[in-house]
């Protein structure tokens, strides 16, 4: 099994147990066991994965993803450490960053729920054509990547989230635009993109929107 | 009674009765020579509590006559005793050790568990001193007058596991040249010189004494900055060198085979292997000292040699092994049995054996759970098997060390219970916890029961998987025909197998074409002839010259391989790979190379000698400079050949012209082995030897002098202290050895991966140093790394035995844990074909529309499809998501949810 076999499911289901802080570890880069370099599929996972903790508003130094080889234990020992130390200066997840369990358990089950269309946006989108850790850097540093993942998942996370919302109980407007800290014309936005699609209904009873 | 442990280098105490060592096969108990009823007829208690009854004083050792075809000597080898020259106080001073006693101290199953403490009082020592060369490289009598080859990496291991115990710990090291010419060794001396409180002192060194209160030990030593000096040293480890052991000699008249005078085998540099008796061969350190790399694929060679005698009785001493018939357990409630190993102390001195077996035991589904001594026993193997029998278990968790090197051991285990091998998982609760938490018991005891906990938890959702049989085609590919190519090929073929023997130049031979002797003295044109014309006349290899090979497709046991030849192409179908295609010599930048025709890389003065060109044989002085294209940052490698090149192109100008002055300019002179004489032998007839460091490199400069030109060489003597310039006739430059300029192209056909300098990279860098992990492609000769003619013939006919030992079976197992694709969830969206770089998948036309199918002879396991896949159609059998999110579920009880969430309240 390859570093590259990391599903983002399963960094989600990490934190969504509660999980304070989640380490990848992979074999060097440009030193492959096998031949697919998938460590730099790890290294991208791993860099969309910090983006969109950042969305949810989670702390990305929560996750981190360190190459080595099988023969550097003293480097997985020092990582380790390091690792523990900051995860522990973070504080527990969700409470330091002032988010509550609910929302935080509702926002991470939304991206857990869009984990294939990232893998779809991914492949299509955001593939950085250099093998290098600088370049993988770089290119989700670059203001083009952020633009890409903002139009690409932003607003397919917003819909998640809210169609999350929603399975519990219908909700006007105003409290979805509250509880999920979205501003009133998105959310009114979401609501016809949605209502078209067939997934939610408009409950003219209760003057607000449930599932369809 | 106890007596010392000889196994702990008689530090601590055993008793008569015990196991030799943890890991002894068998590990079963013996009665040594100390026993007092075999001394002195007393005692005799032991077999009055042996409930067993297996203790039978009566045994004696009996003859046996036993008809074998062949011999292979491989008698290991002896640390040296530095109680043979008292001036190195060993056995007098407390705390004076050898390197031998230091690795029992540093291992955690040594005489104090793995503490280091000092014999005097007992102490963790603070500040150790490693002196080098102790008997080696030393013409006093008793010791060897060859260098060991051994001691300078093991000494920078003990350093840095020291520094592992207590990075705390001064370390220095005395040493007279860091002799690093291993595989990646030069990185590994890097890495222990850059760890803090670290010395490495080039130094002769004495010692003086102790002080008489701390019994520290006082060690003399000279610095060309410092002058003489003295120093006191908590601890003293003699770096002690390899000695034949007196069995050698007995084995030798024995076997009537002749010995060198070192008293290693009397080697023929054509085949290092044989003896001078046919049909008896030596491996490892009977050739002389070796590194286990080279020991493990002598011992393969030796195997091959054998078998090009025996190959006609082939498989008729085998016995098929017959496992029970597999029960279906999969439509049962799992029922798992849980086994915590001890690992002899290595566990259960830091983890709590018993109360993990007992957490275990409440785990869900756990029926069973138990300790053992040593789960990888014999005996404790069949435990395993007779308990699955006895309690219905119907799958087993080892927790124990890495599954890495025991798994197949406990699958084996399984299958003998009549499970499907796949039912069994491992925790590991040595490496990762109680290695690295020796120091916080409770919290490694924790973590151990987190571990298991997850494996249950993984082994909940195991499935049985099925390893298929593939057909082997017989016929075996060779990949470079130069002395390792064609020495290979050769082997194989005398073993009944065809060779397709490819060479990409027009004549056989590569690099050996431009050598004429070898420093022991082998005609080496006349060797390489004789060797072309076997390789000719073999009706079984088949040679193409001028070849390019240009696809490689299939898998172990049948590939077929396309390549162009002479303006043909052919495809040739066969069962095993070797990777054969050497090393191109570096084109130095430096030194006025390539600008003056003065000077030349040590390839070319040799070839020059041979040519017997005036003006260099000639020539009235002579400057040669080591280290030219490597041990530098872009190549941080030792070329390993190039000192003894130097050296024989000496002694062969000495030879020709006694009165030539040669000066060789060195960073550390690498003579390993016995090679060391013939160091010792240019210097006592007069060649200079110069260390230079690398911020102060010598710089050629072509001037007149006397109205001749002539090269002038600047280079500071670390002993007098100053510049010196030396004036040449000729320079030659060790040129580095690297890497063949087709090695990324074959590499990537071969789909075989690279050593960070770009040398093929081995398996495993000890123990399987001529396979790939590509299963059934191999490698030998300088495309793994540099090396001399006799080690490059050596590791070809380790490659050949592996090659055989593939070939010689009519069919071979593929692994079980590989993709697989649940058609009906598969959209056709060929993200998973774009992420297998084995090309392992393709799509298919089903009734259901294009589907993506596994070739699962091609899968490797790697699982990037599965990653890859948006609906999660492809799986990764035996890592599937299922199976791998229980594990990150089990990773948090449900006890610290429940604590976070008041922690959070």
């Amino acid at each position: 099994m390859c570093s590259g076999r990391i599903d983002l499911e399963f960094i989600l289901k990490a934190f969504l147990n509660g999980q304070d802080g989640v380490f990848v570890g992979g074999c060097k880069l440009d030193e492959c066991n096998y031949i697919t370099h998938g460590n730099y599929d790890a290294l991208s996972n791993v860099h969309l994965c910090k983006k969109i903790m950042q969305h949810i508003g989670l702390n990305p130094e929560r996750l981190r993803i360190e190459f080595m080889s099988g023969a550097d234990g003293d480097l997985l020992a020092e990582y380790t450490d390091d690792f523990t130390k900051n995860v522990k200066e973070l504080g527990p997840l969700g409470k330091s960053e002032g988010l509550d369990e609910e929302e935080l358990k509702l926002k991470l089950e939304a991206v857990r729920k869009l984990v294939p269309y990232i893998k779809l946006v991914e492949r299509e989108r955001l593939r950085v054509p250099v093998k290098s850790e600088e370049e993988y850097e770089k290119f989700f540093e670059s203001d083009e990547t952020n633009r890409l993942i903002e139009e690409l998942i932003t607003d397919k996370l917003s819909v998640s989230e809210m169609l999350s919302l929603l399975s519990k109980k219908p909700l006007s407007t105003g409290e979805i635009s509250n509880i999920l800290d979205l501003n009133p014309s998105k959310v009114a936005k979401h609501i016809s993109d949605s209502s078209r699609q067939g997934l939610i209904k408009y409950d003219e009873s209760g003057n607000c929107y449930a599932l369809a | 009674m106890t007596y010392p442990d000889q196994f702990n280098q008689e530090i601590s105490d055993n008793k008569a009765v015990h196991v030799f060592f943890s890991q002894a096969i068998p590990l079963v108990a013996y009665i040594d020579e100390s026993c007092l009823y075999l001394k002195e007829g007393k005692c005799d208690i032991c077999r009055g509590v042996c409930q067993a009854d297996a203790i039978d004083f009566r045994q004696t050792s009996k003859k046996r006559e036993i008809s074998v075809g062949a011999i292979i000597l491989a008698a290991g080898i002896e640390p040296f005793d530095p109680k043979v020259n008292p001036e190195y106080g060993y056995g007098k001073l407390q705390n004076v050790v050898t390197s031998m006693d230091y690795e029992r101290l540093l291992s955690s199953t040594g005489p104090y568990e793995g503490e280091v403490l000092r014999g005097s009082d007992k102490k963790h020592p603070q500040k150790i001193a490693w002196i080098s060369c102790v008997g080696s490289r030393r013409v006093t009598e008793g010791e060897n007058s060859y260098c060991s080859g051994v001691c300078c990496t093991y000494t920078q291991k003990q350093l840095i596991l020291t520094k592992g115990h207590d990075e705390g710990v001064d370390c220095t090291v005395f040493h007279n040249d860091i002799r690093s010419h291993g595989k990646d060794f030069e990185r590994y001396f890097e890495r222990a010189e850059e760890l803090p409180g670290t010395r490495f002192i080039r130094s002769y060194v004495s010692i003086v004494g102790e002080n008489p209160e701390t019994k520290n030990v006082i060690v003399r030593y000279s610095t060309f900055d410092d002058g003489v000096k003295e120093e006191e040293f908590d601890m003293v480890v003699l770096a002690v060198g390899l000695n034949p052991p007196a069995e050698f000699k007995e084995l030798a008249d024995k076997f009537q085979i002749e010995l060198n005078t070192h008293g290693f085998n009397k080697t023929n540099d054509a085949n290092p292997i044989a003896t001078t008796r046919p049909g008896i061969f030596v491996s490892g350190a009977f050739q002389g000292p070796t590194d286990i790399p080279e020991a493990v694929f002598t011992a393969s060679g030796a195997g091959t040699q054998c078998g090009e005698f025996l190959d006609y009785r082939r498989g008729n001493l085998a016995t098929e092994r017959i496992y029970p018939e597999e029960r279906d357990v999969s439509q049962e409630e799992p029922r798992i049995g849980v086994f915590v190993c001890h690992c002899g102390a290595n566990i259960s001195s830091v983890v709590n054996v018993p109360s993990a077996v007992e957490y275990a035991l409440s785990l869900p589904n756990v029926v069973y759970a138990q300790e053992q001594l040593f789960s990888c026993a014999t005996n404790s193997a069949q435990e395993i098997t007779e308990l699955a029998k006895e309690k219905g278990l119907n799958r087993v968790v080892l927790a124990a060390c890495s599954p890495r090197t025991l798994e197949p051991l406990f699958r084996d285990t399984l299958r003998e219970a009549g499970l499907n091998q796949y039912y069994c998982e491992m925790a590991n609760i040595r490496e990762h916890c109680s290695w690295v938490h020796a120091k916080q018991k409770d919290e490694a005891t924790q973590k151990a029961k987190d571990l298991i906990r997850m494996s249950v938890a993984r082994t909940r959702h195991l499935e049985p998987l099925q390893e298929f049989d593939l057909d082997v085609n017989p016929t075996a590919l060779v990949v470079g025909g130069g002395i390792a190519g064609m020495t290979c090929a050769l082997s194989i073929a005398n073993q009944g197998h065809e060779v397709q023997l490819v060479e990409k130049a027009k004549d056989l031979g590569g690099m050996a074409r431009r050598l004429y002797t070898t420093l022991e003295g082998m005609d080496v044109q006349t060797y390489l002839n004789d060797l072309i014309a076997q390789v000719y006349s073999n009706p079984l290899i088949h040679v193409s010259h001028e070849a390019t090979i240009t696809d490689v497709a299939g898998y172990v046991g049948n590939f077929t391989t396309t390549l162009e030849s002479e303006g043909r192409i052919k495809e040739i179908k066969h069962g095993a790979s070797v990777l054969a295609i050497g090393a191109d010599v570096y084109q130095p930048c430096e030194y006025l190379y390539g600008e003056n025709d003065k000077v030349l890389t040590h390839l070319e003065l040799g070839e020059e000698i041979a040519k017997g060109e005036e003006s260099i044989v000639k020539a009235e002085s002579l400057v040669m400079i080591q280290c030219v294209g490597c041990r530098n940052e872009e190549r941080n490698y030792c070329s390993r050949v190039c000192c003894s090149h130097a050296i024989k192109n000496a002694l062969k100008l000495k030879e020709l012209n006694p009165e030539m002055s040669i000066y060789v300019l060195f960073r550390d002179m690498r003579t390993y082995g016995l090679k060391e004489d013939f160091y010792r032998d240019a210097a006592e007839k007069g060649v200079t030897f110069i260390r230079y460091e690398t911020d102060d490199k010598p710089v050629v400069e072509a001037v007149k002098a006397g109205g001749k030109d002539i090269l002038r060489v600047t280079v500071l003597d670390p002993v007098l202290g100053k510049k010196l310039e030396l004036d040449a006739d000729v320079v030659s430059l060790a040129a580095a050895v690297i890497p063949a300029a087709t090695t990324h192209e074959i590499a990537k056909m071969f789909k075989v991966t690279l050593s960070p300098d770009d040398f093929f990279k081995e398996a495993h860098v000890k123990l399987k140093p001529v396979e790939f992990a590509a299963d059934g492609v191999y490698l030998c000769g300088t495309a793994h790394y540099p090396k001399h003619i006799q080690e490059s013939i050596n590791q070809a006919y380790g490659a050949a035995g592996r090659v055989l030992t593939l070939l010689s079976n009519d069919t071979v197992t593929a692994s079980g844990a590989v993709c697989e694709v649940n058609e009906d969830d598969c959209i056709s969206c060929g993200a998973c074909i774009t992420a297998c770089t084995y090309n392992a998948i393709e799509f298919v036309e089903t009734a259901k529309g294009r589907k993506a199918r596994v070739n699962p002879v091609l899968c490797k396991g790697d699982g990037l499809c599965n990653a890859k896949c948006p609906t999660n159609a492809i799986v990764l059998k035996h890592f599937t998501d299922e199976e791998l999110i229980s594990q990150i579920d089990a990773a948090t009880t449900k006890e610290e949810i429940m604590q976070q969430i008041d922690a959070a309240v």
